[in-house]
């Protein structure tokens, strides 16, 4: 009986000339975790936007949480919050007032306003900045600030648009905490994410995205699948063995061995770990010494590249897969 | 999963479980607009320096004015002030009317106005609630003024009580008149674009009017210009309320132009404002 949280048909916005979405077929079932993968300037803020009511589409037409989102779009916004990709708290104001702010606006009143306010704060570990104005928060205060807002009232489902993009590991975990937090409440997330990592750990279910299409969908199993399980790297002590290490990969694993940035490391995929041990273990054996060695997720980039045979748009590729290989990461 | 949940996650968890049932009929216009006020209060709570930025310029002018040009405009310094200082008023709120629309382009560039859009409360209360504020604003630095033109010598004919009913026309014009500056503040990307366009039609106004000078010099084509002015008709109504002989029909004259203002602009701004960007 109850509609799925958003079911979108051929959903397009174009911007003059430039397609930002460009028709996007989307199913997000209610108490999921859905995450839209794909690097900057893929369409996955403005698709956020359409579905959130705050921009109308130019093409095809969505329903979320049952309602259309040209034609219903109050209804739309009692049901839903969103955590806009740059943290969307007033930086002028204390955290104590932002949230105060907006627990106003969202009907509550007097104490009941304030109960809340200092309720979340706590929740979020914010109590001892509460008085701060949020312009001195650190990056990660900022977003818990920013999801907290998001929380005055029980959204049925909650936006979140690269909730970890800028912040460091330790904040970045925080959010995951948050995330699944909030997915085990039953509340159905849509996020958007630049790191395959991050898609991985939280969501369900993932589409990727690119040029505002859907290039690939499923779940995290599913895709990697097709992209391959991880990445290894390894970091020769001396670039004049690059050539036997790159044979002894070659035919230890099925990957293609890939060169990396630095003319000492080389990139293999790897379908599961185990295989990657055992590859390092026949480097040893040959008497190939390393400085070092991670197996990783794949980047976004690898992502692309096993989805499109390219990597990602030049001016976004370079530091979309940065943070992905903090793995395991280890010096021999 | 035998891993113990982690404490943000049980918090976070906690947090949505304990959200409070909300009312489903959202606050109220009134509400809402007053809850914006208070916002834009805050702001100037925390930055009362943007009460003093638009009060520097009048006050410099109203010392420079006075001291330099004073005695050989009017005779002698006093008498300058006299005539000086309620036009000084004037133009302070009239800088002042420009600070909504700042404020407006501000928060639209940081962001925070998306989250106030998805909120499903009365759309223009942000405008509303950044207006209410501004009889704030332009009341505290019309007072600002008023006192540094006291401590300098200025006395109006009809007593102190005369600038209750001079802030109050002054307030009414500024409210029309600024929203010339929200539709601006809707149109172009950045806070300082709004600044300097602002300044371009600023300058004029208060320059080719009866503020600083007498039109009867002026050559013929430029007092025609000063004497339609809105900001000229505006200075003549206050100086006659300061003088303690208000005019009914000043007063009308003067509020002939920001109501026109708010008439045009007014549903322009609403228009850009709802038009999703």
């Amino acid at each position: 009986m109850t509609a799925p949280a958003i079911e979108t048909t051929g959903l397009a916005r174009h911007f003059g000339d430039k397609r930002a979405v460009d028709g996007i077929d989307l199913d997000v079932r209610r108490g999921e975790i859905f995450a839209v993968l794909g690097p900057n300037g893929a369409g996955k803020t403005t698709l956020v936007r359409m579905l959130a009511t705050l921009l109308r589409p130019t093409g095809g037409s969505a329903r979320v949480l049952g309602h259309d989102i040209e034609r219903e779009a109050r209804e739309i916004r009692r049901k839903i919050s969103l955590t806009g990709q740059f943290a969307s708290v007033d930086e002028d104001l204390t955290g104590y007032e932002n949230l105060l702010l907006l627990s106003r606006l969202s009907g509550l009143k007097g104490s009941e306003a304030k109960d809340r306010t200092m309720g979340l704060l706590a929740a979020f570990d914010l109590s001892d900045a509460a008085a701060r104005q949020a312009k001195d928060y650190s990056g990660g205060m900022r977003r818990k600030l920013d999801i907290a807002a998001s929380l005055i009232r029980r959204p049925e489902l909650l936006f979140l648009d690269e909730p970890t993009t800028g912040l460091d590991p330790r904040s970045r975990n925080q959010v995951w905490d948050i995330v699944r937090g909030l997915a085990a409440s039953g509340t159905t997330i849509l996020l958007t994410t630049q790191y395959l990592e991050e898609a991985d750990q939280l969501a369900g279910e993932i589409a990727v995205v690119d040029h505002g299409r859907i290039i690939a969908r499923g779940t995290s199993a599913e895709l990697k699948a097709k992209v391959g399980g991880g990445v290894l790297q390894i970091h020769l002590t001396s670039a004049e063995r690059r050539e036997d290490a790159s044979r002894i990969l070659s035919d230890m694993l099925v990957g293609e061995v890939r060169a990396s940035g630095n003319a000492a490391s080389l990139n293999v995929d790897v379908a599961d770990p185990a295989a990657g041990l055992a590859a390092l273990g026949a480097l040893s054996a040959a008497g190939i010494a390393l400085t070092g060695y991670s197996l990783s997720q794949p980047s976004l980039d690898e992502v692309f590249f096993a989805l499109t045979g390219r990597p990602p748009e030049p001016e976004n590729g370079q530091e979309s897969g940065k943070d992905d290989a903090t793995d395991s990461e280890a010096a021999l | 999963m035998s891993e113990m949940t982690k404490p943000l996650e049980q918090a976070a968890q906690d947090a949505v479980l304990s959200a409070p049932a909300i009312a489903p009929r959202p606050p109220r216009p009134v509400s809402v607009s007053l809850t914006y006020a208070w916002r834009a209060l805050l702001k100037i709570k925390h930055m009362p320096e943007q009460l003093f930025d638009v009060v520097v310029t009048p006050i410099m002018f109203t010392v420079m004015f006075t001291y330099l040009f004073g005695g050989a405009l009017a005779g002698s310094t006093d008498a300058y002030l006299q005539f000086l200082l309620p036009g000084i008023l004037v133009q302070t709120i009239v800088f002042t009317s420009v600070y909504t629309g700042f404020t407006l382009n501000t928060d639209i560039s940081k962001g925070v106005f998306d989250r106030f859009r998805s909120l499903p409360v009365w759309s223009p209360g942000p405008i509303a609630g950044a207006m209410l504020a501004d009889v704030f604003r332009f009341t505290a630095s019309g007072v600002i003024v008023f006192i540094i033109g006291t401590l300098m010598g200025y006395r109006p004919e009809g007593g102190f009580i005369a600038v209750i009913p001079a802030l109050m026309l002054m307030n009414a014009f500024a409210l029309g008149f600024g929203w010339i500056f929200t539709a601006l503040a809707l149109s172009v990307r950045t806070p300082s674009t709004v600044m300097t366009l602002a300044w371009l039609v600023l300058m004029p106004l208060t320059f080719a009017s009866n503020i600083y000078v007498d039109p009867a010099t002026m050559p013929g084509w430029l007092q025609a210009v000063v004497s339609v002015n809105p900001v000229s008709l505006l200075v003549s109504a206050i100086r006659d309320i300061m003088a303690g002989t208000p005019d009914a029909g000043a007063i009308l004259l003067a509020l002939l132009a920001p109501g026109l203002i708010a008439a045009v602009f007014g549903p322009v701004t609403m228009w850009l404002y709802r038009r999703e960007r």
